[in-house]
């Protein structure tokens, strides 16, 4: 074992040293127990895919907590309607979790959709659901049909795997949606049936701080016109049209990819995954979204706008370069083809990769890590606090990249800190969000408040 | 009185969280502890992200993240590995074993598999405190208390009555657990101060970074509260079945006090008499000063106060505090709500004298959310805020400003040190509602009068 850490033997295999040692990485397993994992569960990942779709009702069957610390839980922002920010729970009680809680749940649909009158009610099953069996198809069939609207099961229940089934609970439940007879409304045969192919629906954007917005934008620039948002800033109505666009880009793969795979089974759809974070890779993904189109007018215009608007950014980024020139990166986060993409972008920033892991990613992302980075870069799959220490240590790591969770653990090694998460306030994508990258990590690196903590009284 | 919800079978944007997210702040305040939560990987990443917002710190809490298999054929397996490997990683000398819905629901015989273990792995040196905390029978107020107790009847037995004095803190903030330890440092006596999550919950920075901080109540003081002279334990609100202060005292005979959280001006003087009184010792000089301040700044601003009409909610401890310190300062108490079931909030609250002259009753109401809240605050007329972040999304649509207050704080910085205990915290936390209210009320009152008189 070439990385060198006292941490549990069942975990030796989750790390490696890169081009030092050269063994397969293990991911994509269940977390060990006791390993103090940052992962979350299987409804978390349905919830925070679902979640901004914006006019529909998420109620969450299982017991408080559930809902409670997953309310508003990501920062995506609205166009329109605002009931996705508010947290339904059914709010189980030991009463129901003796009898069951099938009727609480169908009373509990009625009452929403007697009241608000949705276009469509997510129920999502939690770890007790799983366990006193409550038959959620039924109940929502039952709804569905009382109610003529859609009412989704998400089949997450918590145990029954790790974040990544929840995205597919998630994707399978968007399938659901858009199999609904509205999708053959006037309205998406007659967009099926531009041939220009320039109509795209983007999946696995959640428009935190405003993204999809940004690409939205730079895709008009171009002349592609976005049918479909899955699921940032996302109507029902919206995403039911999603089967009448030409293909699909994919940004968050990791949730997403499998969304892609069954709307090309299904309807046909070609796909590609795109990536937004950094200057290069935005580059890269414009053009690669124009090529698709096969038309020489939104070629050319892409290669223009890109150009110009990278000759802007580099200007921009250039007295962030000087600032940051040779720092040591951590980065320990959700997906793997985020950490591909940050690992370009750090690249860029003559930053250096020191330590990379991620909660989800996949062997082919550990592939694409490998090559990436470094030798001696550490790279390690659903990773804990202390093998996170350990290696932010030895690496010599100037910053983190992280969440909310490894934030005061930055802090606590006296380490500057990224947030690239949920929760964050800015922009991160595109080029504007590849600036506020560059500047986030100037503010943080670079604050006099790491001289004074190294001074004594 | 009304339903206790707008929604009879819906929670809208609960005001409540569940009961392990309470034993893993209790647990935090013993020495060289660590929990583990069994079952699945969710409920403890939720419980660390919401603590680590609120204490700025990092916040392990280890899992048995218990998968298919584990909840079909039983978790005895996942748990016992998942404590070796904390063993591993931590070092603990006590580990804390809450569960969750998920293992309540399976019907986990915790202390069997812990007995199990202890035999198995040899392991006397180490304390194991199972703790039962389904999510879905009550909230993180009564799981917090219920741990505190756990601990308490885990690690206490029969003792040497001793010369020390027995302190039950609540949910409270590090810098108020402080505060409160300063105050019995002016009396002079030896105390027994449980849970004490003043120094873990807010650590100092220091180069030699430990993954569990040092601080917390010692097993030496826990042991000794078995033989203490009496109990303080501030919380009026606490239920009697999960009370550390009525075991030591159904137990031990430790004779049991309660009171408040010493914020408000009633509050701190119970609290100093009940010290004075367990001590044998005077209220200490420093305390006269600090109190006539409080009583100035309760003259210059009351009639201010008179115009706020406050909304309060969160945990049920917190939320009579507040009342009560509303109710002294003329601020009217519109709305007393939280998110926990209790018929005490109510009962306590009648006695306070000031209940019999207002000018409109409040609204007390237990076990809800935030959805019925927030339409009583509107019906209510409601001017100012006052409680846990979540009430942010009230501020946000209808523009009444919020004085955060309570857990969790998870917006803002600095959290931890929020302190408004004492005669002088209590003073800086009157002046911050009253000066809140005052913003808005001089930004707007141009435009308000201008439009009823003059458009
Ligand atoms: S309510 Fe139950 S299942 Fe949900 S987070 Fe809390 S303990 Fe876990």
């Amino acid at each position: 074992m070439n990385a060198n850490i006292k941490t549990l033997d069942e975990r030796q295999d989750f790390i490696v040293c890169n081009k030092k040692d050269n063994r397969a990485i293990k991911c994509d397993k269940n977390s060990l127990e006791g390993s103090v994992s940052q992962r979350a569960c299987v409804y978390c990942g349905a919830r925070v895919v679902l979640n901004p779709i914006t006019d529909a009702v998420h109620i969450v069957h299982g017991p408080i907590g559930c809902a409670s610390y997953t309310w508003d839980i990501r920062g995506s922002l609205s166009s329109g309607e605002e009931t996705y920010r508010n947290s339904f729970s059914t709010d189980l009680r030991e009463d129901d979790i003796i009898f069951g809680g099938e009727k609480k749940l169908a009373a509990a649909i009625d009452e929403i959709t007697e009241k608000n009158r949705p276009k469509a009610v997510f129920v999502y099953s939690t770890c007790v659901v799983g366990v006193i069996g409550d038959d959620l198809e039924a109940v929502c069939r039952i709804a569905s049909e009382k109610h003529g609207i859609n009412v989704i099961p998400v089949q997450s229940t918590g145990f029954a795997g790790n974040k990544a089934m929840g995205y597919r609970a998630a994707c399978e439940a968007l399938m659901r949606l858009m199999e609904t007879e509205n999708a053959h409304s006037p309205d998406v045969t007659r967009a099926a049936k531009q041939p220009e192919g320039n109509l795209i629906n983007i999946l696995g954007d959640f428009n935190l701080a405003g993204e999809i917005w940004i690409i939205k934008n730079y895709l008009r620039e171009i002349g592609i016109d976005v049918v479909s948002k899955i699921t940032g800033d996302s109507t029902i109505e919206e995403i039911r049209k999603a089967p009448a666009a030409s293909f699909n880009i994919i940004q968050c793969a990791g949730s997403m990819g499998y969304l892609g795979k069954l709307m090309k089974e299904k309807y046909g759809l070609p796909f590609i995954k795109i990536s937004f974070i950094g200057v290069e890779d935005t580059v890269k993904s414009m053009l690669r979204i124009a090529m698709m189109t096969k038309n020489p007018e939104i070629i050319e215009k892409a290669e223009e706008f890109t150009e110009e608007q990278a000759s802007i950014t580099e200007f921009q980024l250039g007295k962030y370069r000087d600032r940051l020139r040779g720092k040591r990166a951590a980065a320990y986060v959700g997906g793997g083809f985020k950490a591909v993409s940050l690992i370009k972008q750090l690249k860029d920033l003559d930053i250096k990769p020191v330590l990379i892991g991620t909660q989800t990613g996949k062997k082919e992302d550990y592939d694409n890590i490998r090559e990436l980075t470094d030798e001696g870069t550490i790279i390690v799959d659903d990773s804990n606090p202390t093998e996170l220490e350990h290696f932010i240590k030895t690496q010599k790591a100037d910053f983190l990249i992280g969440g909310v969770k490894e934030r005061p653990l930055a802090y606590k090694l006296g380490i500057g800190f990224c947030d690239h998460n949920h929760e964050r306030k800015h922009p991160l994508c595109g080029f504007e969000g590849a600036v506020n990258f560059a500047k986030e990590v100037d503010a943080s690196v670079n604050s006099p408040v790491w001289r004074h903590i190294r001074t004594k009284i | 009185m009304k339903n206790k919800r707008n929604f009879t079978n819906l929670n809208v944007n609960p005001c409540k969280m569940c009961m392990p997210m309470g034993a893993a702040i209790a647990f935090k305040g013993i020495e060289n502890a660590m929990m583990l939560l069994h079952g699945s990987q969710g409920c403890s990443t939720y419980i660390r992200r919401h603590m680590a917002r609120h204490y700025n710190e990092p916040i392990d809490v280890a899992s048995s993240s218990l998968s298919e298999k584990g909840t079909v054929y039983g978790g005895a397996a996942n748990l016992k590995n998942g404590l070796k490997n904390v063993i591993r990683l931590y070092d603990p000398k006590i580990i804390g074993i809450a569960t969750t819905c998920l293992a309540e629901t399976i019907g986990e015989n915790i202390d069997m598999i812990i007995r199990e273990f202890i035999e198995e792995e040899n392991l006397n040196d180490r304390h194991f405190v199972p703790v039962s905390t389904p999510g879905y029978g009550a909230t993180q107020f009564e799981g917090y208390f219920q741990a505190v107790r756990k601990i308490i009847e885990y690690l206490t037995e029969e003792t040497k009555p001793n010369n020390s004095i027995n302190i039950i803190v609540p949910n409270i903030t590090p810098a108020e657990v402080r505060f409160i330890k300063d105050v019995l440092k002016e009396y002079e006596v030896e105390y027994n101060l449980i849970p004490d999550f003043s120094e873990t919950l807010d650590a100092p920075f220091a180069y030699s970074f430990s993954k569990i901080p040092p601080g917390g109540s010692s097993f030496s003081n826990i042991k000794r509260a078995a033989g203490a002279r009496a109990t303080v334990e501030i919380s009026k609100l606490a239920d009697k079945a999960v009370s550390p202060g009525e075991y030591l005292n159904d137990t031990y005979k430790v004779p049991l006090y309660r009171c408040s959280i010493p914020i408000g001006l009633q509050n701190n003087d119970e609290f100093l008499r009940i010290l004075s009184e367990v001590t044998g010792r005077e209220i200490p000089d420093r305390f006269a000063k600090e109190r006539g301040r409080m009583l100035d700044a309760m003259i210059d601003s009351h009639k201010y106060n008179s115009e706020i009409r406050a909304a309060i909610f969160g945990e049920p401890e917190s939320v009579y505090a507040a009342s009560r310190m509303c109710l002294e300062n003329g601020i009217l108490p519109a709305l007393i709500s939280t998110g926990s079931k209790t018929s005490r909030l109510q009962s306590l609250l009648q006695k306070q004298e000031e209940m019999n002259n207002l000018h409109e009753t409040p609204v007390i109401i237990d076990d809800t959310d935030f959805e019925t809240i927030r339409e009583l605050v509107k019906q209510l007329d409601v001017n100012l805020l006052i409680g846990h972040s979540d009430g942010k999304f009230i501020t946000e649509r209808d523009g009444i400003p919020l004085v955060r207050y309570g857990f969790p704080v998870n917006d803002r910085i600095g959290s931890q040190r929020i302190m408004f205990a004492g005669y002088e915290g209590s003073t800086r936390f009157l002046d911050l509602l009253t000066n809140t209210y005052l913003d808005r009320k001089y930004t707007t009152y141009r435009n308000r009068i201008y439009a009823k008189y003059a458009s």
